[in-house]
């Protein structure tokens, strides 16, 4: 049944059966937006409920017993009236609300009708997907989990469903957006409701936030949509999930005060970002300016290129009930009122973590790639080789071309969700993918590269050019190679496990294949806060990628020892190269911790000294990589090794330094860079 | 209490008779029966002498005589689909009996899909060569003819006593399929005798099942397989007497063989009763309720089984356990009573009982109130709970089993009952706006001095309307009540048609009851469909009892088979699966039927490895051979 949830979200990559696509903006092109955007919207409801009215939700979530205990709570912890202390609730409550209205949201179907035609080719939505989501939100309370790489996902979440006569969602959204007066409110009154940033220690907003939600999600009023990744991938990879949230909305399942929840993981992917040069610099340090509403206007110039199409694919519902089944006793509640807030036990927050990490895979694998994708692993790989071997830079037109075939079909069999236009001929396709982003490549003596001189012009169109310092042109040049990589990385997910083995075999001192995987677990362990990686699926991932490699004729994988074949070269050198810049990145940090670090690195003062550090290595021509440049990639560094032990955050009269044990630093820094054999990973043996 | 010195031995008698044909639903017999209560002579009867002594008695020792071999109840009684395709109750023994039910037909091949074009018949007659020959101890059976204790090993005999009357049980029956049933059958008389067959299986090893009224729904009766000694099964239907009657203390001691309507029956007559009234009163024995911790429809008044035992003995292979004295309360350690009851037959059998016994109530009223939906209704029952206002019986059907209810009226005689009927359906649905798919009945039972009843209705009725409920009359009420003993007879037609079902219960706190209603529900839905049952089933649920902490739950689960190749197995997975939901919903394994060997599975989650262990020792003490050899419970 096309309806029933995936009970298990591992399949092996080539079985995967993907929908296909609709184009939205089709019919939008040929009969009246106004007519559309008036058109008589009546969705289906969980249960057949009737949608509620914003004060009813409000006064649902004030008179629960939940907040009632932790209002008495926080009475006695203060010393302040329960009376104060509803009233701060009441405006937490107010602060947070939001207040759908259909009214807004038939603003926004005829406006951004008008945006999206101007912007975008097409709108691609798979419709089974929208049946399936259909059905589910009249079984089971639905939360969309939608991947976040743009401002406009979630405006687009509530087109679409509006397009299909779909209950309209719920969105928890970050609160920077309420510092945009007109749009913060305007997005309020299509369905999103602000949350703090953090909010630590106060339990009163807490336990509002978290009955709001609740309360939503038990009565089913409306779908709930939220980014598990917690906020915009810069890099357009998947972020570590936030896990608050999604604990929050699978309490009432743990609970019994539903009998169900479905997870729709959604995939969104984008041909072209709006935001690409803007996360560029962002990452590379240039601060982000405030969301504000002139800001959003200034962006008008934005609006008036082509940004290819969009691609929307709603995957299968995930049931809270069938993945916890035999994973959670929910017993464990019936001995305390549910209304009284328990931490959540370890198993339960374990469960809580797999499930996320699974969820975020599966937007992982439904994710639409375009060919521009290959197209920039290739081109910037041709750029990091040129620039150390000294050759001219770039590729001729019949070079790309037939590089991008090959590794298209090598992405096709890794299980990619690759749209390649068949009918056309490789050429046309590279020619078509490559006029897309000409801001990205230049034709220099006929060959193909990245245009990383002509970005310089760009930054401040405005001004006078002034004299660029060897600095200023460096950064010039990463923001186009950080844009490029943000393309690239929308492909690791598919490589990402074959590319760790050809890095663990290139690493590992011999062939056997005990070594090759304690150098694999090595890799995985290291990268574990860049990539997705599923908690405790070593072996699992270890086995997919022998497989991948092994089908595809590039290895040979015997009892005790794994074979790199003679045509699996080429894979493997392309393999290795494309997790090159993560192993060197992480190595410089590495580095700048044992050489740089002082005694009171601050944590806030971690990113600009390191990048003063790998500044300056870049401009001695010591490191190829400018992508190291990102703060991103530094920030999971630093996480890494926090995680591993290598350095601590220290507590008590010296809050916020970081202690570095230098020596374990240090021979991490070794074995990344393959100086030192892995040490003998006692965990997890083959 | 205050009687009227002059008319009130009259009324009293007068109520008696109306009770017995309205809840009980009892054999025709005479009237002039006095013998019933005496402080009779243990004595071993002779086999000749057998037939007066059981007169005025429901259970004859040759039980298949009255009562189905393969099925629920009277063998006189039964629903069928007559010639003219309407369902009929035949006999004579309940007040539906002969009566037509016209909406049957309809609501079974609504709710199930079922046709009654589809048969699905059962084997008529038990055959005797598909029963295993007994495996007889010939120095048991020598030394036990010396007593002279009656005894058999018919295979009709020993197959009664083989099950109870959970679905696989049945369906097996009906399917003519015989598994391990007893060796033999003895029928001991009185204390005495069950001492004397105690001290013979201990002395020859062999293996005792009690054996009461035969209803268990916990598989507690099935004889364990891998069982290699010889099984005995001991019927304590002979030992029914009332021994003796305190009215000062307001106590009978009574012979734990009785059965439920023949114990009120003869209190009556005396102008008392226990006021115990299980649903299975018409056969369960008080020895059975004991041994299950059974609880009667109107525990509000009377109290559950162990709220009424003042005094038992129960004879073990150690020796006979019982307390010196009767006084009402006791500290004195742990009470010895809590080992007995809830027991299952594994520890002994319950010989004798004293428990307490009331005058007779004054007044009985029923009553009916409709609320626009189920969560009102909890909301009202809840509230009743809190105020402890609770009538005798409470109970509050959901809309699937209203619907049901609805389905077995009775065809009317009168237009004018029809007209009133159509009127108030009209005003509840159309003039109240309540929704015909989403309202919810529930039923009432007042007993006690007239007035009080008015007042305590006044008082019920005033709660319920601030949940939005309606007063649905006195008849409405009085149908939910009398439907209780007839419903069982109604999982047989079912079965004749390709549709299987059974009911289970738990208990619950009051905040997890909506919650758990709804999961078990759905449970059972979604279960069935994974499990390619063809047609949507019957999941549906009402709130039997209330408590100051929560309440007692029973579900209803049936579905249309056809279609499928192990039916009985799929049931059975169902049920495990809603047991779960059940359990992780915050319900109890059980709230009155017992564990069996059914439920056995959960126990050590439910009370704890310690609690198993303490359990265990009382048995491994109690009986080291284990002579009880049921294997209930541990």
């Amino acid at each position: 049944m096309a309806s029933k949830p995936v009970y298990s979200l591992h399949r092996n990559p080539m079985l995967k059966k993907r929908d296909d696509f609709e184009d939205v903006l089709e019919e939008r092109r040929s009969s009246s937006d106004l007519r559309y955007a008036l058109r008589c919207y009546t969705p289906v409801l969980y249960k057949g409920m009737t949608p509620s009215k914003a004060s009813m939700l409000k006064s649902m979530v004030l008179q629960s017993d939940q907040l009632h205990f932790v209002m008495k709570q926080v009475s006695t912890e203060t010393g302040k009236a329960v009376d104060d202390i509803q009233e701060e609730a009441s405006a937490i409550l107010e602060e947070m609300a939001h207040r759908l209205q259909l009214s807004t949201i038939r603003f926004f179907a005829y406006t951004l009708t008008k945006v999206f035609k101007n912007l975008f080719r097409s709108i691609c939505v798979n419709e089974e997907g929208i049946q399936r989501l259909q059905q589910a939100i009249q079984e089971h309370p639905v939360v969309l989990l939608p991947s976040h790489r743009s401002y406009m996902d979630f405006l687009l979440m509530s087109y679409i469903l509006y397009t299909y006569d779909l209950a309209l969602p719920v969105i928890a959204a970050g609160m920077d957006f309420m510092g945009m007066k007109v749009v913060g409110e305007m997005l309020r009154m299509s369905g999103a409701f602000f949350i703090r940033r953090s909010f630590g220690g106060d339990k009163l907003y807490w336990a509002v936030f978290s009955e709001y939600v609740k309360t939503i999600l038990k009565n089913g009023f409306a779908p709930l949509e939220f980014f598990l990744e917690g906020t915009r991938s810069r890099t357009a990879k998947s972020l570590t999930p936030k896990l608050g949230l999604l604990n929050i909305v699978m309490d009432p399942f743990f609970k019994g005060e539903v009998f169900d929840v479905n997870l729709v993981p959604v995939s969104i992917s984008y041909e072209r970002i709006l935001e690409e040069s803007l996360y560029a610099r962002e990452l590379l340090g240039v601060p982000k300016p405030k969301e504000s509403t002139s800001g959003l206007f200034k962006a008008r110039k934005v609006l008036s290129e082509d940004y290819g199409s969009i691609h929307i694919y709603f995957g299968q519902p995930v049931s809270v009930r069938s993945l916890s089944q035999g994973k959670i006793d929910r017993c464990q509640f019936n001995l305390i009122p549910r209304h009284i807030p328990k931490k959540p036990t370890e198993e339960i927050q374990g469960f809580v973590n797999d499930s996320a990490y699974r969820l975020v895979r599966a937007q992982e694998e439904n994710m639409v790639l375009k060919p521009w994708v290959l197209l920039a692993s290739l081109l910037l790989q041709n750029h990091h080789q040129s620039q150390a071997s000294g050759q001219r830079p770039g590729l001729t037109r019949d070079e790309l071309t037939q590089q991008a075939a090959w590794l298209r079909d090598l992405s096709r069999q890794y299980g990619a969700f690759l749209h390649w236009p068949d009918h056309a001929s490789p050429s046309e396709v590279v020619s078509s993918s490559l006029s897309l982003h000409r801001g990205l490549v230049k034709m220099s003596e006929g060959r193909i590269q990245l245009a990383v001189e002509q970005a310089g012009g760009q930054v401040n169109p405005g001004e006078p050019r002034t004299a660029v310092t060897p600095e200023e042109e460096l950064l010039n040049r990463a923001v186009v190679i950080l844009s490029c990589a943000s393309y690239r990385n929308q492909a690791l997910h598919v490589f990402l496990r074959p590319a760790l083995l050809a890095s663990a075999l290139h690493a590992a001192s011999s062939n056997h294949k005990q070594e090759v995987f304690n150098s694999f677990s090595f890799l995985r362990n290291m990268f574990s806060n860049e990539f997705i990686l599923c908690p405790g699926a070593t072996v699992q991932d270890f086995e997919e990628a022998c497989f991948l490699l092994m089908k595809t004729g590039e290895l040979q994988v015997t009892e005790h020892e794994v074979l790199v074949t003679e045509r699996g070269q080429r894979t493997l050198g392309f393999l290795t190269n494309m997790l090159d810049p993560f192993l060197q990145g992480y190595q410089v940090v590495c580095r700048f911790l044992c050489e740089e670090a002082s005694e009171a690195l601050t944590e806030k003062q971690f990113i600009p000294d390191v990048r003063k550090f790998i500044i300056k290595h870049l401009l001695a021509g010591r490191l190829r990589y400018s992508e190291v440049l990102s703060s991103d990639l530094q920030k999971n560094a630093l996480a890494a090794l926090l995680r591993l032990g290598a350095v601590q955050k220290m507590k008590g009269a010296q809050q916020g330094t970081l202690k570095v044990n230098k020596v374990m630093v240090n021979s991490l820094e070794d074995t990344l860079g393959g100086k030192l054999p892995t040490q003998k990973a006692a965990v997890a043996r083959l | 209490m205050a009687f009227n010195s002059s008319g009130g031995g009259s009324y009293r008698q007068q109520i008696a008779q109306q009770r017995l044909r309205i809840i009980t639903g009892h054999l025709q017999r005479p009237e002039d029966d006095d013998s019933a209560i005496s402080a009779v002579e243990c004595k071993a009867p002779s086999s000749e002498s057998d037939a007066s002594s059981s007169e005025g008695k429901t259970v004859p020792r040759r039980r298949h005589e009255i009562m189905k071999w393969n099925g629920w109840g009277y063998s006189d009684t039964r629903f069928l689909f007559n010639k003219k395709g309407q369902a009929e109750f035949t006999g004579k023994r309940y007040r539906l009996s002969g009566l037509i039910i016209p909406g049957l037909k309809d609501w079974m091949e609504g709710t199930f899909g079922a046709s009654v074009q589809h048969k699905s018949q059962a084997t008529p007659i038990l055959n005797s060569s598909s029963v295993q020959p007994p495996n007889l101890n010939e120095a048991f059976v020598e030394e036990l003819k010396s007593t002279g204790v009656p005894y058999s090993h018919d295979a009709e005999d020993r197959v009664f006593r083989a099950h109870g009357h959970c679905l696989h049980e049945i369906f097996a029956l009906r399917e003519g399929k015989i598994g391990r049933v007893p060796d033999m059958v003895v029928w001991p008389n009185c204390h005495d005798d069950v001492v004397k067959i105690v001290e013979l299986a201990c002395k020859h090893n062999v293996c005792l099942i009690p054996y009461g009224g035969g209803t268990s729904v916990s598989s507690a009766l099935e004889c364990p397989p891998e069982e290699t000694r010889s099984i005995v099964s001991l019927d304590t239907s002979q030992m029914n007497r009332i021994l003796w009657i305190d009215e000062k203390n307001l106590t009978a001691h009574v012979e734990a063989g009785i059965v439920g309507q023949d114990l009120e029956r003869l209190l009556n007559e005396s102008g008392y009763c226990t006021g115990h009234e299980p649903d299975s009163m018409e056969f369960s024995s008080l020895g059975g309720w004991v041994a299950t911790r059974a609880s009667g429809m109107k525990k509000n008044i009377y109290g559950n089984i162990e709220d009424l035992v003042v005094h038992m003995k129960m004879v073990t292979p150690r020796g006979v356990i019982e307390k010196s004295c009767q006084g009402p309360r006791m500290s004195t350690g742990p009470d010895i009573h809590h080992f007995i009851l809830g027991s299952e037959g594994t520890l002994g059998v319950v010989t004798e009982v004293t428990m307490k016994i009331r005058p007779m109530p004054e007044y009985q009223k029923y009553g009916s109130v409709v609320f626009p939906n189920f969560e009102q209704g909890v909301a009202c029952l809840r509230e009743i709970a809190k105020q402890r206002c609770a009538p005798a019986s409470v109970r509050l059907m959901d809309n699937e089993q209203f619907k049901f209810g609805h389905a077995l009226k009775p065809q009317v005689s009168s237009i004018f009952t029809s007209f009133v009927d159509g009127l108030k359906k009209f005003y509840i649905t159309k003039f109240k706006g309540f929704d015909p798919n989403r309202l919810c009945v529930a039923t009432l039972l007042f007993e006690g001095n007239r007035d009080r009843v008015l007042q305590h209705e006044k008082q019920v009725y005033d709660i319920a309307a601030k949940f939005g409920g309606l007063a649905a009359g006195e008849d409405n009420g009085q149908r939910g009540y009398m439907l209780t003993f007839v419903i069982a007879y109604l999982r047989d037609l079912g079965m004749d048609y390709y549709v299987i079902g059974e009911s289970f219960e738990t208990s619950v706190p009051w905040d997890r009851v909506l919650d758990m209603c709804r999961n078990v529900k759905a449970r059972i839905v979604h279960e069935c469909k994974e499990r390619g049952v063809q047609f949507p089933p019957l999941s549906t649920c009402r709130v039997t009892q209330t408590y100051d902490a929560g309440a007692c739950v029973y579900f209803y689960f049936a579905f249309n088979y056809r279609g499928l190749s192990d039916p009985v197995h799929v049931y059975e997975q169902v049920e495990h699966a809603a047991r779960e939901e059940i359990l992780a919903s915050g319900g109890s394994l059980s709230h009155h039927h017992g564990v069996g060997k059914l439920r056995k599975a959960w126990m050590r989650e439910t009370i704890s490895n310690v609690g198993m262990g303490m359990l265990q020792s009382v048995k491994d003490y109690v009986d080291p051979a284990n002579i009880f050899g049921n294997r209930n419970l541990l």
